[in-house]
């Protein structure tokens, strides 16, 4: 963002300017006297927060610039949001514009909304306090922040064509924002109410405590999910270093059994799931000893069984787990067949649970389309005419079909989710090590 | 209450609670019956806040976060002195009765569902608004308040509230304490740390609820839930995802023991058993949980190792090779994205036990104990112990062993089961 086009200045420039009108040009009407100590207090408060919320999910402090708007005149109001806006941290350049912009679009989205809320006679409403009678215009105006805040932000980000995430504002689609907004502008109207009544500011303080708390736990539970996340991980890299050959395989299975989920119409939880299914298929080769997985050469039966547990020791691992619901069951039968060839029970058609049939095409396409130490890896046209070939007999057609259609699409792009560091491709692929494969090799027995 | 109960005869103070909880419940119930009820529409209005509160209530979140839309509601009844400017006292019995007859009505559902006993909660809520409402009631009964305008008003009921929070905290840590013979000092502790979440959050909207009613009338009440079902709302997800990481990480320890490196569940019982001394040393909530992750991953260094330690009896070994295996450990760990903390105890299982942070150490001769009494058979707990007090000094902390020995006294924990 360091080139910012000419038209998006203007565009800052121009909401800068009436931002402005806004805050001097309409004069509050005489016959109310504006309490300066309020819009102090509550400007002191709104930057206070602003420094103090780390994390940047929509409308950090909101109930505060809102309870302004429902209890100062409208100019005042937006007075309030403008310290926060211009002094919270600005973390990508260019700095000053970044806070000019979002001291503009605040500004005038209270603006707005303290007009709107001002006409309504919201202002009478909440200093008799007239319950019911205050919603409708604190309704309005918290409809009218939302308007304004969420076309200046379309403005914005058309003008300098950047995707939704990179703009220089926050997301403030109207739809997204709605919901947790007026959620904010019921406290906010709870301020106001308690703010004019004979309680006074320190009962109004009282309302952020229960906000305050919700956003703790929001932001602990973002941390928490992340760190979740990377555990999560952690078990993928640690089979990734035991088995050093298949780097990469976890998350780009995890992403191919994905592709054929949603191709197949299921819903999101349940494509998150079966996500998970793919990248953990693997995780019960911890229980394999090392030695066997890095074994070259042949194998001999009694070392091919011990690595055939693999699906065993991974539904050991991961079925405490509770959220991986079905996936539990796509670790343990990912290698079963449909015609009951399959380990570990050798179920039959529809005996395999669905999640594991998914898996088990997104297990052999990537297996095939990767490069082993023992052989190249196949084009993607080829891998797909194998797994045709062989639907039916091992594998679900359904599942086989959804893959062709997605990849259709998609395409294959492995490069996005494999690891961060690719190991080189072996130089010569060495005819002798095929591990005691039957000749069916490609059709995924290997990708144990 | 320094030493614990012996086992077998019901805890005395968890017992007093509940009779003198009965003996309240039963006097207001008495009373109401007999005189009446007093501005009937407010007392519906809350009764049915605190039912919706307790429909609310979920077996799995923990008793602090358990109900808060009922507990404000509760709370801010017991609170109330006027409705919509007009003086509306309502006393302390008419208080109890009604936030029982909801907090019961609301606990139909939850009960029938078998999802737990509502007795203790039940006898919690009558304690607490009940101490409130006596606190509160009869004064302004009395027109006490009169002076008291304004924002005085408000800070006189937040200072109330704090002051029966505090009594709620010591009692809760009491009856702990009773329950489980653990330490009374860290168990207040946690109870009080407690507070500062979802506690205070249910103690504002109390205070606010009851000052809003006496403003705006009856209508605030609906308005001035949000906050607080948005805050139980934010909790109940954070509870799900640390239920849920939990669950990973117990999974990720058990990598070991499938891989052949360690026996089936010595992680958990590592963990377990830490967890009990932890706690009867007086670690924290914070500590007590990065206890419980590092107990559970102590051994991962090991994935790292080609051949596995016979019988994953670290405890054994000669000690760089101990710290090799620990520092690999660690280095696993830090990839986990836990807690640094979590790490570095991880890592330092293997040092000198006065360099080492306390959980390390808990850890460190758990840890040994657990190998050591594990293929002892029957009397094996106590000569590990034994050979825990005999060992070189840099090696267990005594401290540590001797809590060690209390938890294990006090027979709260089976002992370990062999393989």
């Amino acid at each position: 963002m360091d080139a910012v086009p000419a038209r998006a200045r203007a565009y800052v420039g121009g909401i800068a300017l009436l931002a402005l009108v806004a805050l001097l040009c309409p004069r509050p009407p005489a016959e109310v006297r504006t309490s300066w100590w309020a819009v102090l207090l509550l400007a002191g408060l709104y930057a206070g927060s602003e420094l103090v919320a780390r994390s940047r999910f929509v409308g950090t402090c909101y109930p505060v610039l809102l309870a302004g708007a429902f209890l100062l005149p409208p100019p005042a109001a937006a007075l309030v949001a403008l310290p926060g806006a211009l002094l919270a941290p600005v973390t990508r350049r260019p700095a000053g514009l970044r806070r000019i912009w979002r001291a503009a679009w605040l500004t005038l989205a209270v603006w707005a909304a303290a007009r709107v809320h001002w006409r309504l006679g919201g202002r009478d409403a909440v200093a008799g306090a007239d319950l019911p009678g205050a919603l409708v215009p604190a309704g309005a105006a918290v409809l009218a922040f939302c308007l304004v805040l969420a076309v200046l932000d379309a403005g914005i980000r058309t003008l300098t064509g950047t995707s939704p995430r990179v703009a220089l504002g926050r997301p403030g689609l109207l739809t997204r924002s709605l919901g947790p907004v007026a959620v904010h502008g019921l406290a906010g109207l709870m301020m106001a109410v308690l703010w004019l009544s004979p309680y006074g500011p320190v009962a109004a303080l009282l309302v952020l405590l229960p906000m305050c708390v919700a956003w703790w736990a929001f932001a602990q539970y973002h941390r928490e999910r992340a760190a979740h996340q990377a555990t999560i991980r952690a078990l993928v890299q640690a089979v990734d270093i035991k088995d050093g050959y298949t780097r990469g395989h976890s998350e780009r299975v995890g992403r191919a059994t994905m592709m054929i989920a949603r191709e197949l119409g299921m819903d999101d939880e349940r494509v998150e799931t079966l996500r998970f299914a793919g990248i953990l298929h693997d995780v019960g080769k911890l229980g394999v000893p090392t030695r066997l997985l890095r074994k070259e050469g042949a194998l001999t039966p009694e070392e091919r069984r011990v690595i055939e547990l693999h699906p065993e020791y991974g539904h050991e691992m991961v079925r405490g787990i509770r959220f991986l619901g079905e996936a539990r069951a796509a670790v343990l039968h990912h290698h079963e067949r449909l015609d009951g060839s399959g380990y570990p029970y050798g179920l039959v058609g529809d005996r395999i649970p669905e999640s594991a049939r998914v898996v088990a095409v997104a297990d052999a396409f990537d297996a095939m389309t990767s490069t082993r130490s023992y052989r190249r890896a196949r084009p993607v046209a080829a891998a797909l005419a194998e797994l045709q070939r062989c639907a039916g007999r091992q594998f679900d057609p359904r599942m086989v079909g959804a893959l062709v259609r997605a990849l259709a699409r998609h395409g294959w792009h492995p490069s996005v989710t494999a690891d961060s560091h690719p190991v080189p491709p072996p130089a010569t692929p060495l005819p002798g090590r095929r591990r005691g494969e039957s000749a069916r090799d490609g059709s995924g027995r290997r990708a144990v | 209450m320094t030493t614990p109960p012996p086992r077998g005869r019901p805890p005395a103070i968890p017992r007093l609670a509940r009779a003198a909880a009965a003996l309240v419940a039963v006097v207001c119930l008495a009373h109401v019956l007999w005189s009446g009820l007093a501005h009937r529409p407010v007392a519906l209005a809350f009764g049915a806040l605190v039912a919706l509160g307790e429909l609310t209530r979920r077996a799995d979140a923990e008793a602090r976060e358990a109900a808060p839309l009922g507990a404000a509601g509760a709370l801010a009844y017991a609170l109330l002195g006027e409705v919509a400017g007009h003086a509306a006292p309502h006393g302390v019995a008419q208080t109890v009765a009604v936030v029982l007859a909801a907090s019961l009505a609301g606990s139909v559902p939850y009960t029938a569902r078998g999802s737990g006993p509502v007795l203790d909660h039940l006898a919690r809520r009558v304690l607490t608004v009940a101490f409130a409402a006596v606190c509160f009631q009869p004064l302004a009964a009395q027109g006490t308040f009169r002076d008291w305008s304004g924002p005085a008003h408000a800070l006189l009921l937040i200072a109330l509230l704090a002051l029966t929070t505090l009594c709620d905290a010591v009692l809760a840590a009491a009856t702990a304490h009773a329950r489980t013979g653990w330490p009374f000092g860290p168990l207040l502790r946690e109870e009080l740390r407690g507070m500062v979440g979802i506690t205070s959050a249910v103690c504002a909207t109390g205070v606010v609820m009851a000052l809003a009613v006496g403003v705006a009338g009856l209508w605030a009440l609906p308005v001035f839930c949000v906050p607080l079902l948005l805050a139980q709302l934010s909790y109940r997800r954070y509870a799900a995802v640390r239920a849920t990481y939990r669950q990973t990480i117990a999974s990720l320890a058990r990598a070991t023991e499938i891989a052949g490196y360690t026996p089936a569940g010595h992680a958990h019982r590592v963990a377990e058993l830490s967890g009990a001394v932890g706690r009867d040393l007086g670690l924290s909530g914070a500590e007590q949980s990065v206890l419980e992750y590092a107990a559970l991953m102590h051994d991962i260094g090991q994935l790292s190792l080609v051949d596995p330690v016979p019988a994953g009896a670290t405890a054994s070994l000669p000690v760089p090779e101990q710290r090799r295996i620990a520092l690999l450990g660690g280095a696993v760990v830090r990839q986990t994205g836990v807690d640094p903390a979590v790490a570095v105890v991880v890592e330092r299982q293997a040092d000198p036990c006065r360099d080492q942070p306390p959980a390390a150490r808990i850890v460190r001769v758990v840890n040994a104990y657990e190998e050591k009494a594990r293929d002892a058979g029957p009397g094996g707990g106590l000569a590990a112990l034994e050979e825990l007090r005999l060992a070189p000094a840099d090696d267990y902390a005594p401290d540590v062993v001797e809590a060690l020995a209390r938890v294990l006294s006090r027979g709260s924990l089976t002992g370990p089961a062999a393989g």
